[in-house]
């Protein structure tokens, strides 16, 4: 077996979301945290279907999503690595969002929305808006082979 | 490049019609399932895409376009039937020798290597092995021709949870590696989401649906708002349940967002979609929806 990968998958079957999008996001939070960093190799096809017991295509389907959005890139007959360009928010952007929430969730509890309420207007809302976002980027999306 | 292509395909035993009007094409290097009640007509189906059964009208070919049933159709298809077929008193060692004289194309190196990884004992007799167990060596025996397309009755049924991941990761596996084409029956519909790429929904006889499951999850919402209310014209409810002032409808729509007043919109999953479309064949059966709408 080959060196193992710094990032291992797990699925929430009861999250609603698909499995594809949930490997993507997985990677997208290490990257974010430092967990895996340029040229760090994703786990090989067949360990992740053998692990996890999904669909090779789904996983496929992951890491085309992944090179889509410039995170990875394929080298063929070696797999799936980390590419050098990625973004990372930076930390006073994300202190600027922090406090801007929650100002918000003052708002929100204001106007007499308990903790379940600001979680379902909150995970409804960023529903729509992954939706309105996917259908404005599902056509400049292209097809790319992952090896 | 299809595996299986139906045209017209009937099947009756005496009076009874098992399967009708089914045309169907699954693709290559994916899997399909085939979801439906007990007595819906899927091992039926299966039956006649493995050759063991003839068709009553109709054509079934495989492997772009061979007969199935013929020699070469045989080769490049292998079947594990319902029951895990091996014979109980051979040892796990026989039934290797066994399959391995009984076909042109046998990867002796891999049976051997699988039998380790799962650390079976091979003087076992099969008979002695537990469900698991027994249910990774039937589909070592497949697995280890090398099939082009392999089909499943009913695989993980009686498996436990544990026993199912594990035979569930040796398909997908062997559909990475080898590039296998996958035809399975199943009634465990929480497991289907991740396996599976095609569906096909068999009830009463008939095929219901069948699609990619992709564009069967992208094109049906769950749809919650006020009863009697306004619709969006676009929606084609197949499951309806009313609770006062609330309705929710499984309904067939492409547009994610609703437009009409009053009304949240999620995504199904294909749990979801498959009960409703199983539930619409029986429109005088009451039924309720436990679903929390999020």
């Amino acid at each position: 077996m080959d060196r193992s990968s710094p990032i291992a998958f797990t699925l929430d079957p009861g999250s609603g979301v698909p499995t594809y999008l949930q490997l993507v996001h997985q990677v997208e939070h290490a990257v974010r945290l430092g967990y895996l960093t340029p040229g760090d190799q994703l786990p090989k096809v067949r360990e992740v279907v053998a692990a996890l017991a999904i669909n090779p295509n789904t996983v496929l389907k992951a890491y085309r999503e992944l090179e889509n959005k410039g995170l990875t890139s394929g080298r063929p007959g070696q797999g799936t690595f980390l590419s050098s360009a990625v973004e990372q928010v930076d930390l006073t952007g994300l202190t600027g969002l922090r406090r801007r929430l929650l100002t918000w969730l003052g708002d929100a509890d204001g106007t007499g929305l308990d903790h379940a309420g600001i979680v379902a207007l909150f995970t409804s809302t960023l529903r729509d808006f992954d939706e309105r976002r996917e259908t404005r980027g599902a056509g400049r999306r292209a097809g790319g082979g992952v090896a | 490049m299809s595996v299986v292509e139906t045209r017209g395909l009937a099947k009756r035993y005496g009076r009874t019609i098992a399967l009708q009007d089914c045309d169907l094409t699954l693709p290559e290097g994916q899997l399909a399932a085939l979801v439906g009640p007990n007595g819906a007509g899927k091992s039926t189906l299966l039956n006649l895409v493995v050759g063991l059964s003839r068709p009553s009208s109709g054509e079934v070919v495989v492997l772009d376009g061979i007969p199935a049933g013929s020699l070469a159709a045989l080769d490049g298809i292998a079947y594990v039937a319902q029951d895990m077929p091996l014979y109980r008193n051979l040892s796990a060692a026989d039934m290797i020798h066994l399959t391995r004289n009984l076909n042109g194309t046998f990867d002796d190196a891999y049976a051997q290597r699988r039998l380790d990884d799962l650390g079976i004992e091979p003087r076992r007799r099969s008979g002695r092995l537990s469900g698991g167990q027994r249910a990774q060596l039937a589909l070592t025996l497949a697995l280890a021709r090398h099939p082009r397309l392999l089909v499943l009755d009913e695989p993980t049924a009686s498996l436990d949870p544990l026993a199912r991941h594990d035979f569930m990761a040796t398909v997908m596996a062997a559909m990475a590696e080898d590039g296998v084409s996958v035809v399975l029956s199943s009634h465990v519909l929480s497991e289907l989401e991740r396996v599976a790429d095609y569906l096909v929904l068999i009830s009463h006889g008939r095929v219901r649906i069948d699609g990619v499951v992709e564009d069967l999850l992208g094109t049906h919402r769950l749809l919650t708002g006020p009863t009697g209310g306004e619709r969006d014209p676009g929606w084609h409810a197949v499951q309806e349940t009313a609770a006062g002032a609330q309705t929710t409808l499984l309904a067939r729509t492409v547009a994610p967002v609703p437009t009409a007043q009053g009304w949240e919109s999620r995504p199904v999953t294909l749990e979801e979609l498959t009960m409703a479309y199983l539930r619409e064949e029986k429109p005088s059966t009451p039924w309720t929806l436990v679903e929390v709408a999020s």
